[in-house]
């Protein structure tokens, strides 16, 4: 809530949301790792222009709890300018980074200015000091004041930093004189940075620094008590760097003490912060002795036992079976919390003979473990792959108790109680499920049942079972937009039969907005939107709990009441332009002097049991992590502070599954390629039985951009990039259709029998990345081969990845052509069924689920967009073009329209 | 910066005076009066834009747009070719009551004028502006010397925001720079204190960037000046959600804006007065400065059409001014002299929100 103000001088900065300081906070983190003078890792993206992934940097620094986050660009090979534009921005336009201030650091005033120029909040200048006198120091203040910042005063003057603690008081206070008698700077807004700098250097002369920093801090406090006292954390432990562990000691040990002196803001890296309690004693000890500077040995002291601190892993690993030792309650909660499915079934015998009834295993010990499990993960300290292990051992272990509970059960007519029941399904025409079975895991390891009808799920067979099992819930999930549609249809149906039990959306196509728009309004008992695995625990236990479901609802109703509401008054300046004004801007290009590649192999190519190894190199890992709910990019996901070591896990685990399924020959990979003369004709184009061009073989629609966009930038549509007929060399477009899902599903029950959830979502989600590797490899060799416009290219695997090749392939349902039905032709043109082994559903998803198809446009020019809304006169126009109603065609293309259709 | 005089100071001490006596009252919309006049293309050219482009131009400018550009709708150019009108409009408000009048300022900035190719007459719209509401100002006085009247020169967002970016494949574009809006600001309210405007209003804020740029422009006018105006700051929560249209809440707006020490700081436009009013209860809990307001006549209808009565409006109103949440309040798109009236009287015997900081020096 807003506090009444003017009592007292609390610092008040803002992003998107207000962070006021006040004592209560204690301290706040500044988040360190977007800075390139404190993080290789982010100086190497800023160096590579790899932006996108510096900002997942930003991204997991709030997450982590950063309430402040540094930016600082200062390096020499970098236009400091431009990045530190470029990057504010770019985060800016993230509102869950931009919700928290930013800290703009820099020593270049230049470098600090272009930052705050961006900066719609009240951010933090980092820093300014008197280094060039006091004139500098107050020009840069009072634009500071002018930007609306406030600032990290250095304790630097004409003579350099400050290292004892009176230089640091004496700087500090000088400058707090000319701040607020000579400008009028609140006090409240000044942050100082007494400097803090490394101890145990070996230099004698280093070794007061942190208690020189901790007495100026508890000076400072006392003087300027509206003022907040700051530092760079890492600082202070670098001649420790290599080792983590001390160095995260002497962080925790060195804040401990400055804290309690008055030190109220810190850049740490706040993924990583030790608790003090949790420091190995001796340890601690030692590090105490530095950082206060004890005793004169007390370097020596840490250099002794540093060694022993480095690489902590190994010792773990002595570690491991010290638990076995434990009682049998405990041995479960910690097999369990590591995912350990390998001495279950004797602890679960061992615990079941000490109950009186089998069910008491489950409720009791299982059940508490599981929960450790639930709110590790609810704390954001357990990744998703991890949970999914743990329900492995659980699955298990119930496995197990199972025929002892049925024979109890047979005897005493007794049930167990869980949670509740949730009825899940794929809907009917789509066939992805991972993301779904992530759920149901999840749910289960909370204690719900869930009855997972697997996917292809007709509306009826959702309900019925809903009925039948008398279920709490029912939870609707697909990939593809069509599917969309049908859970609107799943949620009209509902009503129809007076259902009054709560509606969970999921998946990764749909969202709050659509569910609120087209969903919620059908169903009367309540519809939410879930949007991950992690947050499907706390919706379905706000929804069977008596007490919480009336002000979730209402609450989920308010909100989407205010989605619906904001989408009609969705303000002008996103207005479509006219279909023929964005035809008028279409992209152009000289057709008289452009010369279309001739294919080396025209017509249909068909490729058999295709070698998975081959495929393996062209694997995109990056995905693969992203099923699993772990954000950030491969490889650097492999060292993340944060994910690293699951993701490593993981990683590994999904290379030794690899390594079988291609030795083992578990999948069979299956391809069609087609070449085919074509035209452009207006927004289609027609595909050809030869280079006459007289018969034609298909007509394939493409769907224009209608955005308002300046002249030089055009509407695109993917049938510019298709010569028009006129011209005496015909044009060409590709199809290809590819898969390497065939044969999963014996592996796949193989697993289901054995309760492991785990290793089938890796084989599923690895069929998924060979396919896309599949559908990399093959282009790569359209190109080079088959077409051959490019016969000498070579490009690694990351340049393919970042698509730095000639041509597209776009897919059909993909943001450059939505309609899916275009699949249909495309699967007619290549017999991508007979040819291939790939299957079309009524919902046009492909089975097996693993695989690819689309078209290969060579234009040098041709690039993917996204076609975005569309006005109705397009989609008018579209459906006259493909022999539709109006209201088929606003069916199909449900999610991309600008209007409500009737 | 704050510490400088005040360019008008007798003005200023009157301003306060009347500020800590009553809730004073702004005028407002001009669209809709505007509308009233069915003004065609050939009444806003007026003569000296006939051909579509400033036919006072001497510098040639003019011959690069033959047959020039559609200026209908640039409601700002009446100043120059129906001054008559817009007086009228500042007489309307005055006559219903208003103690402060907006000057038909809002898009006469380079940038906005730049889409009817009239950028050039940026600095002259103000100054001509900032004039008209000065004389209709000065004339009600003469004739009430009691009820002092003052003239607020309007800095509007301008067509482009700062911090978001226009393209969708790109959010880290924008299509306008902090320096752009400043130079902008600077030359708009040059004119408008040149015209003689008693206090700066920066309002509409959609994008609290925008403003911060005006802010700063303003800030610098008044150092390199060497002597300042007092600043309003009005902000646009967008819609329901409670946002700014760059996604800020309430509360991160007033701290964004608030190192500008500005006369007063509130809500203007997109929302009626009822879903204002949890925002403006915000800033009347946080803010240092004075609280304004200056809603619409409720949200659009499904014509586009704000049909809000006056008597409804006032209604609510009165509401925020019984609970001592307001110091200034007045109408946005949709109000009308009618509003104006009913507002003024709803108000008339509420105190006016107290400042926090005389509180403080109480006590």
């Amino acid at each position: 809530m807003v506090s009444s103000l003017m009592s007292t001088r609390h610092t008040r900065l803002s992003g998107l949301e207000p962070l006021v300081i006040t004592p209560d906070l204690l301290f706040i983190n500044v988040g360190e790792r977007t800075n390139v003078t404190g993080s290789a890792q982010f100086k190497k993206l800023i160096k590579e222009e790899r932006y996108d992934e510096a900002v997942e940097v930003a991204r997991q620094q709030v997450a982590n709890g950063a309430q402040v986050i540094d930016i600082n660009m200062d390096e020499g090979l970098i236009d400091s300018e431009a990045a530190m534009t470029r990057f504010v921005n770019l985060i800016s336009s993230e509102p869950d980074i931009a919700r928290v201030p930013f800290m703009i650091d820099s020593s270049k005033w230049t470098v600090i200015e272009a930052g705050l120029r961006c900066l719609q909040g009240k951010g933090i200048v980092n820093s300014i000091s008197m280094k060039e006198g006091e004139a500098a120091f107050l020009e840069q203040a009072r634009k500071v004041r002018q930007y609306g910042a406030a600032a990290v005063v250095m304790a630097f003057d004409e003579q350099g930093q400050a290292d004892t603690c009176e230089r640091k008081v004496e700087i500090c206070a000088r400058a707090h004189e000319l701040l607020t008698t000579k400008l009028d700077f609140p006090p409240e807004d000044i942050i100082f940075d007494p400097n803090i700098f490394a101890i145990a250097t070996g230099i004698e002369e280093h070794n007061n620094y942190a208690v020189d920093f901790i007495n100026a801090a508890r000076e400072l406090k006392r003087r300027f008590p509206d003022c907040h006292i700051s530092g760079g954390v890492s600082n202070v432990s670098f001649s420790f760097r290599g080792n983590n562990t001390v160095r995260e000691a002497i962080h925790s040990v060195f804040l401990y003490h400055a804290i309690r002196a008055g030190m109220d803001m810190g850049i740490v890296n706040a993924g990583a912060l030790t608790i003090m309690d949790d420091i190995d004693p001796p340890l601690r000890e030692r590090v105490e002795d530095v950082v206060l500077n004890r005793r004169q040995d007390a370097t020596e002291r840490l250099l002794e036992i540093a060694d022993n601190y480095k690489g902590k892993r190994g010792a773990a690993e002595v570690e491991t079976l010290a638990w076995r030792e434990k009682d049998v309650r405990e041995r479960l909660s910690h097999a369990l919390v590591h995912g350990i499915d390998q001495y279950v079934v004797e602890d679960t015998e061992e615990a079941r003979q000490m109950s009186t009834r089998p069910l008491d295993v489950i409720e009791g010990p299982l059940m508490d473990g599981m929960n450790v499990v639930g709110d590790l993960f609810g704390a954001g300290k357990m990744f998703l792959p991890q949970v999914v292990k743990s329900a492995r051992v659980m699955k298990k272990a119930v496995a197990y108790l199972l025929p002892y509970i049925e024979a109890e059960k047979a005897r005493t007519g007794d049930t167990g109680k869980n949670n509740g029941k949730i009825v899940m399904a794929t809907v009917k025409g789509d066939v992805h499920d991972i993301g779904k079975n992530i759920v149901g895991v999840v749910l289960r390891c909370n204690n719900f049942e869930v009855i997972d009808l697997g996917v292809m799920v007709p509306a009826q067979k959702i309900l019925e079972t809903a009925i039948a099992e008398k279920a709490d819930m029912i939870g609707l999930s697909g990939l593809i937009t069509p599917s969309l549609e049908e859970m609107g249809q799943v949620a009209k149906e509902m009503q129809r039969q007076d259902f009054h039990i709560p509606l969970l959306i999921g998946g990764a196509t749909t969202s709050r907005a659509h569910t609120a728009l087209k969903i919620e309004p059908h169903y009367k008992a309540g519809t939410v939107w879930v949007k991950d695995a992690s947050r499907a625990v706390g919706v379905a236990q706000s929804l069977v709990s008596k007490e919480l479901v009336d002000d979730f609802l209402a609450k989920v109703r308010a909100d989407y009441a205010d989605v619906r509401e904001r989408h009609r008054n969705r303000g002008p300046g996103k207005q479509l332009v006219p279909l023929d004004k964005a035809r008028a801007q279409r992209f152009r290009c000289d057709w008289a002097a452009y010369e279309p590649p001739q294919p080396k192999r025209p017509g249909i190519t068909i490729f058999d049991d295709y070698d998975l190894a081959t495929i393996r190199r062209y694997i995109d890992w990056t995905p693969f992590f992203q099923a699993w709910e772990l954000a950030g990019h491969y490889p650097a996901i492999l060292t993340d502070e944060v994910v690293g070591p699951q993701a490593s896990e993981l990683f590994r685990d999904a290379q030794a599954m690899l390594d079988k399924i291609i030795a083992e020959k578990w999948l069979t990979a299956r391809a069609v390629i087609g070449l085919w003369p074509a035209a452009n004709v207006g927004d289609d184009v027609e595909v050809y039985t030869d280079t006459t061009r007289t018969q034609p073989l298909a007509r394939l629609h493409s769907l224009r951009q209608q955005a308002d966009k300046p002249p030089e930038r055009p509407d695109l549509c993917l049938a510019d990039f298709i010569a028009p007929k006129e011209f005496a060399r015909p044009d060409w477009i590709g199809g290809f259709a590819v898969t390497a899902g065939l044969g999963i599903e014996k592996h796949l029950e193989r697993f289901l029998a054995d309760y492991d959830d785990y290793s089938s979502i890796i084989l599923k989600a690895l069929a998924d990345r060979l396919a896309e590797a599949f559908a990399e490899h093959m282009h790569e060799r359209v190109r080079r081969e088959f077409w051959g416009f490019v016969p000498d290219e070579s490009l690694d695997n990351d340049a393919l990845i970042a698509e730095k090749y000639r041509g597209i392939r776009p897919a059909p349902g993909y943001p450059a052509c939505p309609d899916h039905t275009e699949k249909s032709t495309l699967f007619r043109l290549l017999d991508a069924t007979n040819n291939a082994g790939i299957e079309l559903t009524e919902g046009f998803s492909m089975y097996p689920a693993a695989a690819v198809s689309g078209w290969y446009y060579s234009h040098p020019d041709s690039q993917y967009f996204v076609v975005g809304r569309l006005g109705k006169d397009q989609v008018e126009d579209y459906a006259r073009r493909k022999g539709w109603t109006l209201a088929e065609a606003e069916r199909w293309l449900a999610s991309n329209l600008d209007y409500d259709p009737e | 910066m704050s510490t400088l005089p005040w360019l008008h100071p007798d003005r200023v001490a009157l301003l306060e005076q009347t500020l800590q006596r009553r809730i004073l009252i702004l005028d407002g919309g001009m669209g809709t009066m505007l509308q009233a006049h069915e003004l065609d293309e050939h009444g806003f050219r007026g003569e000296r834009f006939q051909h579509g482009h400033d036919g006072h131009a001497h510098d040639g400018h003019a011959h690069e747009h033959p047959g020039g550009c559609d200026l209908k709708g640039n409601n700002d150019l009446l100043t120059l070719t129906k001054p008559e009108i817009i007086r009228g409009v500042h007489d309307a408000y005055l006559e219903a009551g208003a103690d402060l009048i907006e000057t038909n300022t809002f898009n006469s900035t380079r940038i906005s004028q730049a889409d009817y190719k009239l950028q050039q007459l940026a600095y002259e719209l103000n100054r001509e502006g900032a004039k008209l509401a000065r004389a209709a100002c000065d004339a009600m006085t003469a004739k009430t010397p009691d009820q002092p009247r003052f003239v607020i020169g309007v800095l509007g967002p301008t067509s482009r925001t700062a911090s978001l970016s226009p393209d969708v494949n790109d959010p880290g574009f924008r299509n306008v720079t902090f320096e752009e809006l400043a130079e902008n600001y600077t030359e708009s309210a040059n004119g408008l204190i040149d015209g003689g405007a008693d206090v700066i209003m920066v309002e509409t804020i959609f994008d609290t960037l925008n403003a911060k740029a005006a802010l700063f422009a303003l800030s610098e006018l008044f150092h390199q000046r060497g002597a300042r105006l007092p600043v309003m700051v009005s902000g646009t929560i967008t819609d329901r959600s409670g946002r700014t249209l760059s996604g800020q809440t309430a509360e991160a707006f007033y701290y964004s804006v608030r190192h500008a020490r500005p006369l007063s700081v509130g809500f203007n436009c997109a929302l009626g007065a009822e879903d204002l009013r949890p925002h403006v209860q915000t800033l009347a809990n946080l803010a240092e400065s004075y609280v304004s307001t200056h809603p619409n006549a409720g949200l659009p209808n499904a014509f586009g059409e704000y049909d809000e009565t006056p008597e409804h409006m006032a209604g609510v109103i009165a509401g925020f001014a019984r609970d001592g949440l307001l110091n200034l309040v007045g109408g946005c798109c949709g109000t009308t002299p009618a509003h104006i009236r009913a507002i003024a009287e709803a108000v008339r015997d509420c105190a006016p929100r107290a400042l926090p900081g005389v509180v403080q020096e109480a006590a």
